[in-house]
């Protein structure tokens, strides 16, 4: 790599300075990496990556529609998120249904957002952000509206997680014990609509996966305890927004190559270890016997 | 296929297992009358049927014949069109927390953050909101179920990692903790090898064997439960025959069902079953045209 190149992506002379400047920004991110790695698990316990970045792509359209018409990028991603998050949690509530209706989303807001950012005049560097992320611009205002949003999906989910998880892995025997499926489950789509949301607000909607999905799917190879998944996860997603935007703060590239690139590397890491540890385990377990009932 | 009205199904009067000395044991679950029909289409008709703790119900019949519907309706999650259901003498209601139900076999995938002892766990608090806290009592509970669904030794395991044995047999864990009264299962035996559907039928058999516990066990194929039955149920044709296997499991009731002549034939210890309409097989779950009631 020329030194050019490495210049633009790291460089940390007046670093102290800088992060006094990007102290909001760094929070943002933490808080995001919080939410993101709490609700990602049970993105990963539902399976439904696909569907956030749906999500993600209707809150893009929502933004660009809300910078064109002047109402604002925060209220225009939430309302294109929830939009999307309630209209999958609704029509899809089958595996087979929801990818189709997801498959017509898609395509559908992304056009839609391109179309806003055409006909808007204003500043290219918003436009861009909106894709890639802007984290570097985050003021006071903006950050009180993303410390509410994240501290409403956390609450929430804290309050539905036992029930979440529960119609997350057999729907029918949780509703027979009781379980209000279809509330606790457009509940939890409300939650995911507003995480992306916020997501999109930081890391763009192309890149909202690197912290719903892969700090939980990372987590979840290298334990499967229900303590351990999400704690591991909101730590994985933190480090790597937070990591990303310390990384980021000299160079000249947007932020979310290097929040990304770190989520992966996390993920890649907790392959190598789960792939070990799972390597050894079998070598200890005895032969499968299932052993006669009492 | 029209739906005709069956002539009156008998109340069952049928022996428990192993019931208390003294009291007679108590009725977990009555219907009476009841009926369930989509539209046109009567899926079964006046089912009057008593169970009484300890006792193992085992649901017969072709597919599209209402077998599900009938646990479904147990469980309060599907209305009857007419007659009543009582669970414990009560009218039934969704959430009964005295009903264990174990639904058609689908395996858990790895992206599932349980172990086996989380997944058994959910069936005591699973419903409850909030955060669950650790707590001595309830992993006491978890621990000793664990023990008589024979998987202390898969109490860390990822749940995704198991096999559908292990899984199953956690499955019926997770509906029976909590002192469940009544035990409703789905084809708990489909896609079992002959090993573990011994072992999962005989720890189904042995939940109610204290005389506490009623089962509910929906299957194609009676014979790996034949000596474990106290009464079936058969459902075709959108009428309902219960009683004991040597009353019902008969040429005679089987083909005045299935309106054709249906040879029922015991041998070795084994009930064969010969002449069933095309597409009403028993056994055979991917047919493509099940018979319908």
């Amino acid at each position: 790599m020329s030194p050019d190149i490495w210049g633009e992506l790291f460089r940390f002379d007046n670093y102290a300075e800088l992060l006094v400047l990007v102290r909001n920004s760094i929070i943002a991110g933490a808080v995001l990496g919080l939410t993101g790695g709490l609700i990602g698990v049970f993105v990963m316990a539902r399976d439904m990556a696909f569907a956030v970045h749906a999500i993600s792509e209707l809150s893009f359209a929502g933004a660009a529609a809300g910078l064109l018409l002047g109402v604002g990028v925060v209220e225009g991603s939430l309302a294109g998120s929830l939009s999307a998050a309630l209209l999958i949690g609704l029509l899809g509530s089958r595996a087979r249904d929801r990818n189709s209706i997801i498959a017509v989303l898609m395509p559908f807001g992304l056009g839609f957002g391109i179309l806003c950012l055409a006909l808007y005049s204003g500043r290219a560097a918003n436009k861009f952000g909106l894709l890639t992320g802007q984290i570097v611009a985050v003021d006071n205002p903006r950050l009180t509206a993303l410390l509410v949003i994240c501290s409403i999906v956390v609450v929430g989910l804290l309050l539905i997680w036992r029930p979440l998880m529960f119609t997350s892995i057999d729907a029918q025997v949780a509703e027979a014990r009781g379980v209000p499926r279809v509330a606790v489950s457009i509940a939890f789509m409300v939650l995911l609509g507003l995480a992306v949301a916020v997501s999109v607000q930081i890391v763009g909607s192309l890149l909202v996966l690197s912290i719903l999905v892969t700090p939980a799917a990372a987590a979840l190879r290298v334990s499967a305890s229900p303590l351990l998944v999400p704690l591991l996860s909101a730590l994985f997603a933190i480090a790597a927004t937070v990591g990303g935007i310390m990384l980021a703060l000299g160079g000249s590239v947007p932020i979310s190559p290097y929040v990304t690139t770190l989520s992966f590397l996390i993920y890649l890491g907790c392959r190598l270890v789960g792939g070990a540890r799972n390597r050894g385990r079998r070598r200890h377990r005895a032969p499968t016997t299932d052993l006669a009932v009492r | 296929m029209p739906s005709r009205r069956p002539s009156v199904a008998e109340l069952t009067e049928v022996r428990p297992a192993a019931a208390p000395a003294g009291a007679p044991p108590t009725t977990v679950l009555a219907m009476h009358g009841a009926t369930l029909t989509f539209g046109e289409r009567t899926l079964w008709a006046d089912l009057d049927l008593r169970v009484r703790a300890g006792e193992f119900v085992a649901i017969l019949g072709p597919n599209g014949s209402g077998k599900t519907s009938l646990l479904r309706a147990v469980l309060g999650t599907q209305p009857v069109t007419a007659g009543s259901i009582e669970i414990l003498g009560q009218p039934v209601r969704r959430g009964h927390r005295l009903i264990g139900y174990v639904p058609q076999q689908h395996l858990a995938d790895r992206g599932t953050p349980l172990r086996a002892r989380d997944f058994v766990g959910l069936g005591l608090n699973g419903h409850r909101f909030g955060v669950p806290l650790p707590s001595r009592a309830r992993r006491r509970t978890v621990d000793a179920m664990l023990a008589t669904v024979d998987a202390t030794h898969l109490a860390t395991m990822r749940i995704g990692d198991l096999s559908g044995g292990e899984q199953q047999r956690l499955r019926i864990g997770q509906a029976l903790i909590g002192d469940s009264r009544l035990l409703l299962c789905d084809e708990p035996l489909i896609s079992l090898d002959l090993y573990q559907q011994r072992a999962v039928s005989t720890l189904i058999d042995a939940s109610r064997r204290d005389g506490e516990r009623a089962v509910l066990m929906i299957t194609h194929d009676v014979n790996p439960v034949l000596d474990m039955v106290d009464t079936v149920v058969y459902l075709a044709g959108g009428q309902v025959r219960t009683g004991p296997v040597e009353e019902v499991l008969t040429t005679e009731v089987l083909s005045d069902l299935y309106q054709t002549r249906v040879d029922v034939i015991r041998t070795r210890g084994r009930i064969v079953v010969v002449g069933l309409p095309d597409g009403a097989h028993e056994g055979h779950e991917s047919h493509p045209r099940g018979a319908r009631g």
